[in-house]
């Protein structure tokens, strides 16, 4: 029973680290809390939905056009909102202001393109792997394996890269970036695309995870996500998997009998803060995060 | 006459409601040292954003190579040859030594890049034992190297430094201003703000004494050294120079370019 709390922590760990991810990749660029972001996953959810469904294309069809379909919303949205921000000097206060905005209109947009109803994928969700004492659902067999092949991939392009390269250094120093020569304004255009592009997948996989889903599911996710950059120490791309898959592995282990006859599943938010509170103060700056100074 | 590399006219810049830079004088040359110095507060950090474009220029202009470069992208300016190493923020701290020069080089054609990394190590034996440390890791004048290289590898016509022996140990120094007279040598016109400024001065070939945003003085830089108005009002008096030559002294006050 434990092992199988424990597999199942790492199939929702995986979905928020690459959401995490997400959030802490254009949080380390410009200093933006992407509170739309959940809303972005769920965006992404229900385009691959709608291949999916009346389309009747392969879910690796319809994940790839929910991805790519919400890196072109973060791109436009860029272009729209953020920009504009920008060039107007908006402080930290007022662009988190405008990403809780942003999430508002986001999700009714959705509700009323998509309606509230419960949806699924064309799934068969009893086709159950057993490993050992553990049994996965193919949904959460390929959560993972999706999670573990990006998570990688976004390692790699990070630390390998030219432009992971150039995506670090400008979380370092944005002036100093443009002092270097670097065209800050297309690298950020980069980092939405790649943010985006993760929030299409990890909004893809949660679904698929939950089974079913409807336009508000982001909102839900939104803030074990959270959670999980500031654990993993915000702005770093590493501490965010980290972050990610120690949160859900906590959510779920919660659950244990063994555990003080175990927590109401119900309350798996609060273990989630619980978490983060005690790791917070055994560590302020997160997992990976720079100690800073002043 | 040939026009300056760099020419700034009338400059005016500053932050939000605080006018800082009152009307800015400055020319440079190619394979020349200008330094300008001037108490705290004087502008001259501004000075130095305010010509690559981080602080706004309200008034006046910047040239560069004969074009008019107000208000040009930081990294079109790097582009087109300029480099600025700034007083403080200056390295990528997560970032290796080697990824900071990377990052440097980025402006050079790919094919390029690797031996300018190379070559520019070459003068800091220091920075390439360690490549692979992290900049964040290293000490405030070890930062200032890694900065300098940084800047050097995108092969800049014109380096801008802000303060570059500021905080390190004698030692650190003298290795500074070595390095700043190997860099002119290579033919890289320099434009250096120093506290440390009777050596900058006996270092440059111009000099620009700079007080509340304006121009005070400006000449040559052992000129300005024999300057005793110079030297009672901004070196703390005790003139470096024996022999009272303030009567042949060709320094100019207020604002007037000696340079052309
Ligand atoms: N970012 C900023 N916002 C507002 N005011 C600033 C800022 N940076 C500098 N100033 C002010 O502008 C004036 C000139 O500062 P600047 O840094 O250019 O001086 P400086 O000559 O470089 O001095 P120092 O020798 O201490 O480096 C100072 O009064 C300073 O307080
Ligand atoms: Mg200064």
């Amino acid at each position: 029973m434990f092992l199988q709390l424990v597999a199942n922590g790492l199939v929702t760990g995986s979905v928020y680290a690459i959401a995490a991810v997400g959030v802490s990749l254009v949080y380390g660029i410009l200093r933006l809390v992407n509170f739309a972001y959940g809303d972005m996953m769920a965006f992404g959810a229900l385009i691959a939905y709608g291949v999916d469904g009346p389309l009747h294309q392969s879910m690796i069809v319809a994940a790839l056009a929910g991805m790519a379909a919400t890196a072109a919303l973060a791109l436009a949205l860029d272009v729209v909102l953020w920009k504009p921000l920008r060039a107007r000097r908006a402080g930290f206060m007022s662009l988190f202001l405008a990403s809780i905005g942003l999430a508002l209109v986001l999700r009714q947009a959705l509700l009323l393109a998509a309606g509230s109803q419960p949806r699924s994928y064309r799934v068969n969700p009893y086709r159950v792997f057993v490993l050992g004492s553990v049994r996965l659902s193919e949904q959460q067999l390929i959560a993972v394996a999706a999670a573990a092949a990006t998570i990688v991939a976004v390692g790699l392009f990070l630390t390998l890269t030219t432009v992971g390269r150039v995506l670090r250094a400008m979380a370092d120093d944005r002036a100093l970036a443009a002092v270097a020569g670097i065209d800050v304004g297309r690298a950020t255009r980069v980092a939405w695309l790649i943010s985006g592009l993760l929030a299409g997948l990890a909004g893809v996989l949660a679904a698929l995870v939950e089974y079913s889903f409807d336009p508000n599911f982001g909102f839900q996710l939104l803030l074990p996500v959270f959670a999980a950059v500031v654990l993993g120490g915000i702005g770093s791309a590493y501490g965010a998997l980290a972050g990610g898959l120690a949160l859900g592995v906590a959510q779920e282990v919660s659950t244990w009998s063994g555990f003080a006859g175990g927590v109401n599943p119900v309350y798996k938010p609060v273990v989630a803060f619980a978490v983060l509170a005690v790791a917070l103060m055994i560590r302020p700056q997160g997992f990976f995060g720079q100690a800073r100074v002043g | 006459m040939t026009t300056p590399l760099l020419e700034v006219s009338a400059l005016e810049a500053g932050y939000d409601d605080a006018l800082i830079l009152r009307g800015v004088d400055l020319a440079a040359d190619a394979e020349q040292i200008v330094a300008i110095v001037g108490p705290n507060g004087a502008g001259k950090s501004t000075l130095l954003k305010a010509v690559y474009g981080l602080v706004r220029a309200r008034a006046g202009s910047v040239r560069f190579d004969g074009e008019d470069v107000t208000g040009v992208r930081a990294d079109r300016l790097t582009r087109r040859g300029m480099n600025l190493v700034p007083q403080v923020d200056n390295v990528f701290p997560t970032l290796t030594i080697a990824e900071n020069l990377h990052v440097g080089a980025l402006v050079l054609p790919r094919a390029e890049r690797q031996a300018e990394i190379v070559r520019v190590l070459e003068l800091f034996p220091l920075l390439a034992e360690r490549h692979r440390q992290r900049a964040g890791s290293l000490s405030g004048g070890q930062r200032k190297l890694v900065a300098l290289a940084r800047a050097l590898v995108a092969r800049p016509r014109l380096l801008l430094l802000d303060e570059p022996s500021a905080g390190l140990s004698p030692i650190a120094i003298d290795l500074v201003f070595e390095k700043l007279v190997e860099i002119r040598s290579l033919g890289i016109a320099i434009v250096i703000v120093e506290q440390n400024a009777r050596r900058a001065l006996a270092l440059a070939d111009i000099g620009y004494v700079l007080d509340t945003g304006r121009n005070a003085y400006s000449g040559p830089g052992r000129t300005l050294l024999d300057d005793p108005r110079v030297v009672d009002l901004y070196l703390g008096g005790s003139r470096s120079g024996t022999i009272a030559s303030s009567s042949t002294s060709t320094s100019t006050p207020s604002g007037m370019n000696p340079a052309t």
